[in-house]
């Protein structure tokens, strides 16, 4: 009886301290050496595994050490991982000197301090800020504030859509309104083929497309204040608009609303979807086998008559550079962003990762003259917006995300999907902002 | 003399487990107690983005995060109890069904019987395989147009009419239960059966000659003596089932759908995700008394119909 006792308190012990210890914090991030002959770098996985990006950046940090004589230790972090270490880093203020960020976190980190910031000096430091891509930079921190980090890789969305299963369906050009979208994916859906895939299960992608859908209505999901505004009357419009390409025009496959893994890449990439709609998605169709000649890519489409903010057609999509402001070695760590940034390295790691370079000198370079990239980089230039640059867009992204994401999981089990069943959603999302 | 002194100085039987046991208490301290009180500490902060890196230094804001955390008409606190009551359920029926699994197939493989060690293996294999592993494997099969789940009740027995979604809508309950209790039961099977070793033989053979049937035995021998483990097994299994975090993050990711919101998936989105660090201490906080509450009762009541019985 006694043991028995013993053994219930334990576990009891154990249990409530596991709950307890769930609002602690985390695990405390790697501490740097503090030598200042070294480096530490996150990288955000960017190619096919931690791996593949292991042997794309050591070469390259060889060469860094070569030209400098400062070592980088190089970590490739997950990004399922990557914003929990960064907050755990930034807690225990030991971290690394240099990170990746998404660019969309950019603002949320900022507000936290743990970055430094790009005033006119650091820039001057890695050569400017006209180097850079307007757009690009902008995502890198709040308006009227110095960027929190520099842009390293740049994406944006294009509609790929299948040259062949277009051609079958007696399909020209590819759509370029909404209408014409959804007149042409019922004509491709058919034989178990749909016209469009979508990753409806991925918050994130949910949030990207309702973003663009809404500067197209003319909204943004906060006022000029800065105050959330999820349900207004044209952001309940975007995100319905979204929904229905399951619920009304069922132009996506209902199993779709369930993707998080990529998924709807890998449809296209076989033939089961005639369009998708993605950020720089060759070098992921490449991998899938799919020839870069099968497939057309084309902005994504707009409604009809467009015109100011209703021609968005993505948001800005990429990778930001950090420093993180704790870092002993601030000077060799804004060498290497420098480095980083150079035209050259630019040039060698975009074209490998099949992103567009946000570094102007860069993109002259031959590798970036596909059909692909020359559209995303059209889009980029022209017809992109950033994401609210708002401290709470990660709580934003999160909230929307998962409202279209319950919404999607409706319409594919055939629930109806009306404008007050997305406005009540979008209202709940709402009111779980902070308060501040 | 002096083997008296050395003996008068050695520390007394009564003092010795308690020094055997400082190591271990001071490692609790260090590793469950003190972040323990911090998370506490945490949940009267008003602890986001803007004061963590020095969250030492964030606003003290009282009671606020827990009238947040409470005020059921608005929908962070709707939505906590919502994944409360989800939380509750599951647990109700993933610690059931794993008890009844495990005690069925302990008492039938109690006697011996060709391939009894190779089937008492098979059943221990979901606790041994690692959690991600597993899970990852039964997120495959719940997919909806590829996974074998809807294969086999749709395309092949022709159980549904339509293809069943798992991992997202209501149907998602079903499934978390589903892998939690095939995760879980092994471990009610593996106490179990060495609970029955305990047994002796002879009382079942002094029943069967009093004409006692295999049912009668089950009731007035076996759960009886398996009474003390069971007691710990079904607190072991209740705590464990209602802070799972591994099935459901696995199984769902960071935005569980409404009908399979774990209260530990919901705490981590509330504090982590949403980046509210000192609201999402204030839900563990609430949880951890739930918690305490639930298990001293269930202790008191044990222990004082055990007295009673004896």
């Amino acid at each position: 009886m006694r043991i028995h006792r013993l053994a219930a308190a334990t576990a009891l012990v154990a249990a409530l301290t596991l709950t307890a210890t769930a609002c602690g914090g985390g695990t405390a991030g790697s501490a740097d050496g503090g030598d200042p002959g070294t480096l530490t770098y996150w990288a955000s996985n960017q190619g096919a595994s931690p791996e593949q990006d292991k042997q794309i950046l050591e070469p390259e940090l060889r060469k860094f050490e070569q030209q400098t004589g400062i070592k980088v230790k190089l970590e490739v972090v997950p990004w399922s991982d990557l914003l929990n270490r960064i907050l755990a880093a930034t807690a225990s203020g030991q971290g690394p000197d240099v990170l990746n960020i998404g660019n969309t976190w950019s603002t949320s980190l900022q507000a936290t301090g743990a970055l430094l910031p790009f005033d006119a000096a650091t820039l001057a430091k890695i050569g400017g800020k006209d180097r850079f891509l307007p757009a690009a930079l902008d995502t890198a921190g709040a308006a009227g504030k110095d960027p929190a980090a520099v842009p390293l890789y740049s994406m944006a969305y294009g509609l790929y859509y299948n040259k062949k299963m277009f051609k079958d369906a007696g399909i020209e050009q590819p759509p370029a309104t909404w209408d014409e979208l959804v007149a042409d994916g019922r004509k491709l859906t058919k034989d178990g083929h749909f016209g469009l895939a979508v990753e409806g299960g991925n918050v994130s992608e949910n949030v990207h497309h309702v973003f663009t859908l809404a500067k197209q209505h003319g909204t943004d999901f906060f006022d000029a204040s800065g105050k959330p505004r999820f349900d207004s009357p044209q952001a309940v419009a975007a995100v319905k608009q979204y929904v229905d390409l399951i619920a009304t025009h069922k132009v996506a496959a209902p199993g779709n609303a369930e993707y998080a893994n990529n998924q709807s890449v890998t449809d296209f990439a076989t033939g089961k979807a005639a369009m998708l709609m993605w950020q720089a998605a060759g070098a992921n169709l490449k991998s899938h086998g799919m020839n870069p000649d099968d497939y057309g890519v084309a902005p994504v489409p707009v409604p009809a008559g467009a015109s100011g903010s209703a021609l968005t057609t993505s948001m800005v999509a990429g990778i930001n550079l950090a420093v993180f402001r704790n870092s002993r070695n601030p000077d060799g760590a804004l060498q290497f962003v420098k480095f980083m940034t150079s035209t050259e390295e630019q040039t060698v790691l975009n074209r490998t990762y099949g992103s567009i370079p946000p570094v102007k000198e860069a993109q002259a370079d031959p590798a970036f003259a596909t059909p692909e990239l020359q559209t995303l980089a059209k889009v980029l230039g022209s017809s992109a917006q950033p994401l609210p640059r708002i401290a709470d867009e990660s709580q934003f992204e999160t909230l929307v995300g998962t409202a279209v994401k319950n919404l999607l999981a409706a319409a594919a089990a055939g629930k109806p999907v009306t404008e007050d069943t997305v406005k009540a959603e979008l209202t709940k999302a709402q009111q779980q902002m902070p308060a501040s | 003399m002096i083997l008296d002194r050395i003996r008068s100085w050695r520390p007394g039987r009564a003092g010795l487990p308690y020094l055997l046991l400082l190591p271990a208490l001071a490692l609790e301290l260090l590793i469950h107690l003190i972040p323990m009180l911090t998370g506490v500490w945490v949940s009267f902060k008003q602890l986001t983005q803007f004061f963590i890196r020095n969250w030492s230094e964030a606003p003290w804001t009282g009671l606020a995060n827990y009238r947040v955390a409470v005020d059921f008409d608005a929908p962070i606190g709707r939505s906590l109890l919502n994944s409360f009551w989800v939380t509750c359920a599951f647990t109700v029926l993933s610690v059931g069904l794993s008890w009844l699994i495990g005690t069925v197939a302990a008492i039938h493989t109690q006697d011996a019987f060709r391939g009894r060690g190779l089937l008492r293996a098979a059943f221990l294999l979901p606790y041994a395989l690692p959690a991600y592993a597993a899970v990852i494997t039964w997120s495959f099969m719940f997919q909806r147009d590829t996974g074998l789940v809807n294969h086999l009740l749709h395309d092949q027995l022709h159980l549904t009419g339509d293809k069943p979604f798992w991992l997202i809508g209501d149907n998602s309950f079903t499934a978390l239960t589903t892998v939690s209790v095939w995760r879980s039961w092994p471990f009610a099977f593996l106490t179990l059966t060495a609970g029955l070793q305990n047994i002796p033989r002879e009382l079942y053979e002094a029943a069967a000659l009093d004409g006692a049937g295999v049912w009668q035995q089950i009731r007035r021998i076996t759960l009886p003596s398996l009474r003390p483990v069971n007691l710990v097994l079904v607190l072991v299994l209740f705590l464990w089932t209602f802070n799972d975090f591994n099935t459901p993050f696995i199984l769902f990711g960071k935005a569980a759908p409404e009908a399979a919101d774990l209260i530990s998936v919901h705490i981590y989105q509330s504090s982590f995700v949403t980046w509210n660090f000192g609201a999402g201490s204030a839900m563990s906080v609430l949880l951890l008394f739930f918690l305490l509450l639930v298990t001293s009762a269930y202790l008191f009541l044990t222990s004082r119909s055990r007295g009673a019985d004896d």
